[in-house]
């Protein structure tokens, strides 16, 4: 790929497009803490610092690797159709202060008009909200040291590939398929991983049968405003430029997130009777999820429904785990998979070239099958690989080290037995 | 010597605890507690999953009073308490053997 001493005349630094990736990089990293209290909130109290620190340690682990190799194996050979990228960034070595042109300019390319390491620094936002949407499926159980091992394994293994085959021009890209800001690659994807991981630890100590109620609603509330707020940045952030898509993708992005929280809040008032806070704080964020890989792609009024559908829909969708028995703690399949894998294949339904040029309009749009078809077997492929791949994870790290805490450590609590410490010391 | 121990709707605490001062008790001591009795307990809602809450939160109140006031605190507890709904809880006494005042060794009606 061209770097900055071989750039096209023309491809200048933008500094309008420059300070709102800037901006949308710092938006998207306050997710992480976000999800910390979304999820720290829905966990015993013995359990919070747990789930506090497995999200604020992806913020250190997955960082420094994404500048040391994984960066590289995402977005190397961008545009070259295939399944991972290679070792040209490894160490950021040429990932530079100024424009780039990434890519092949008579196939797949990205001409960036801001600096080739915002870029790299916004993607790595991404890479360490990811893994860490996992620890909602294994809450309470998840031994340290493994997570550790296993997010460090699967940015690598899982992440990086998947973010190469949709983001960087891979196989998927090259076939016809789209996702803005992360439907399959972040969504689908980690709720994938989340699925093969309660999977492989088993259910919680008494589940279902006890009640294990969240500790602070408070908390979550708190973590669901931070995330709404923050996915400004993730899903206009995507346009990579301050311009009428990023405009477009940002009042989607918060539009999708209202019509959820309704159409959650309508099936569980008529279901259950009631209209909770939990469910007004999933909604939305079911809603969020939803309208990911949409988000620079729709117009009018498909942001209602598409989050309207989803909120409904993942509610609906919180049967799976009580039906087949897997203790998926904090819902990650329903909200992340199921609504992940509804955006993205709604795309394909929703799609408007008015909005974004780049897409050819979706079904009921006039726009035939085609765009449909391969987002269903996008959704299929990254769904596919990602469960595969973390059973096949999970399953080494079991043998080796142990996924799961000893019986001992899960009644004390993951505060007390993993860190030495405890979140609320009274007086 | 008697103890008086009462459990009562913890949003009632503070008038007992009024009443209990203008009839002239000196002291009390409270626990907060959970527990059931015919009121049972209650449902909580979350993403869908229905649990049953058997324990609720109550206030525990313990009075040392002497033999002869008894009736009257017992009587002052029960109308502070009372809502008439479900759940108000119960106060009963016991038979205390012996009382010491720390800070000054006395015994008995003397420590009360």
């Amino acid at each position: 790929m061209p770097l900055a001493a071989e750039l096209p005349p023309g491809l200048e630094l933008d500094s309008g497009n420059t300070a709102w990736v800037l901006m949308a990089a710092a938006l998207v990293l306050f997710m992480t803490p976000g999800l910390a209290f979304f999820y720290g909130g829905m966990v015993r109290s013995k359990n919070l610092l747990g789930m506090l620190m497995q999200n604020f340690f992806a913020m250190g682990l997955l960082g420094v690797l994404w500048v040391l190799v994984a960066f590289s194996l995402a977005f190397g050979a961008f545009g070259d159709g295939g399944f991972i990228g290679n070792l040209d960034f490894v160490g950021f070595k040429d990932v530079v202060t100024s424009t780039v042109t990434l890519g092949d300019p008579d196939g797949l390319f990205l001409s960036l008009s801001i600096p080739f390491v915002l870029f790299a620094a916004y993607q790595m936002t991404f890479a360490i909200i990811t893994p860490a949407l996992i620890t909602g499926s294994t809450a309470d159980r998840l031994k340290f040291s493994a997570y550790v091992v296993f997010i460090a394994v699967w940015l690598v293994l899982v992440y990086a590939p998947v973010a190469h085959w949709v983001f960087a021009g891979g196989w998927l890209a090259e076939r016809g398929s789209f996702d803005f800001a992360g439907g399959a690659v972040v969504h689908i994807n980690a709720g994938a991983a989340g699925l093969a991981l309660a999977l492989l630890l088993g259910r919680r100590k008494g589940w279902p049968e006890t009640p294990m109620p969240p500790h602070s609603l408070p908390l979550t509330l708190l973590g669901t405003g931070m995330l709404w707020f923050g996915w400004a940045g993730f899903n206009a952030g995507s346009a990579l430029a301050a311009d009428g898509i990023a405009a477009q993708a940002l009042f989607n992005t918060f539009i999708a997130a209202s019509a959820a929280m309704l159409g959650w809040l309508l099936v569980e008032r008529i279901k259950d009777g009631h209209a909770t806070t939990l469910g007004a704080a999933s909604g939305a964020v079911a809603g969020l999820v939803a309208i990911t890989p949409c988000a620079g792609f729709v117009g009018g009024l498909s942001p209602i429904i598409i989050g309207f559908v989803a909120g409904a829909l993942c509610f609906l969708a919180l049967g799976i785990k009580r039906r087949f028995k897997f203790d998926d703690s904090l819902d990650v399949v329903a909200v992340h998979l199921v609504g992940g894998l509804f955006g993205s294949i709604a795309l394909g339904l929703f799609a408007e070239d008015a909005i974004n040029p780049a897409i050819p309009d979706g079904m009921l749009l006039g726009g035939g099958s085609d765009l449909f078809v391969e987002q269903v077997i996008a959704a299929v492929a990254v769904l596919a690989f990602s469960l595969v791949m973390s059973l096949a994870i999970g399953k080494v790290i079991d043998l080796v080290i142990g996924l799961r805490v000893s019986d001992e450590d899960e009644t004390v609590g993951l505060d007390l037995s993993q860190h030495a410490e405890q979140a609320y010391n009274v007086g | 010597m008697r103890l008086i121990t009462a459990i009562v709707k913890p949003f009632k605490l503070e008038d007992v605890k009024d009443a209990l001062k203008e009839a002239g008790a000196t002291g009390m001591t409270i626990t907060e507690v959970k527990g059931f009795g015919r009121q049972g307990g209650h449902t909580e809602l979350y993403r869908g999953a229905e649990y049953t809450i058997d324990f609720l939160p109550k206030v525990r109140m313990e009075v040392l009073a002497d033999t002869a006031d008894v009736d009257r605190i017992v009587d002052v507890i029960v109308n502070a308490a009372r809502t008439g709904k479900i759940g108000d809880g119960k106060v009963w006494v016991t038979s205390v053997e012996r009382v010491v005042r720390i800070r000054t060794g006395e015994l008995d009606d003397d420590a009360i």
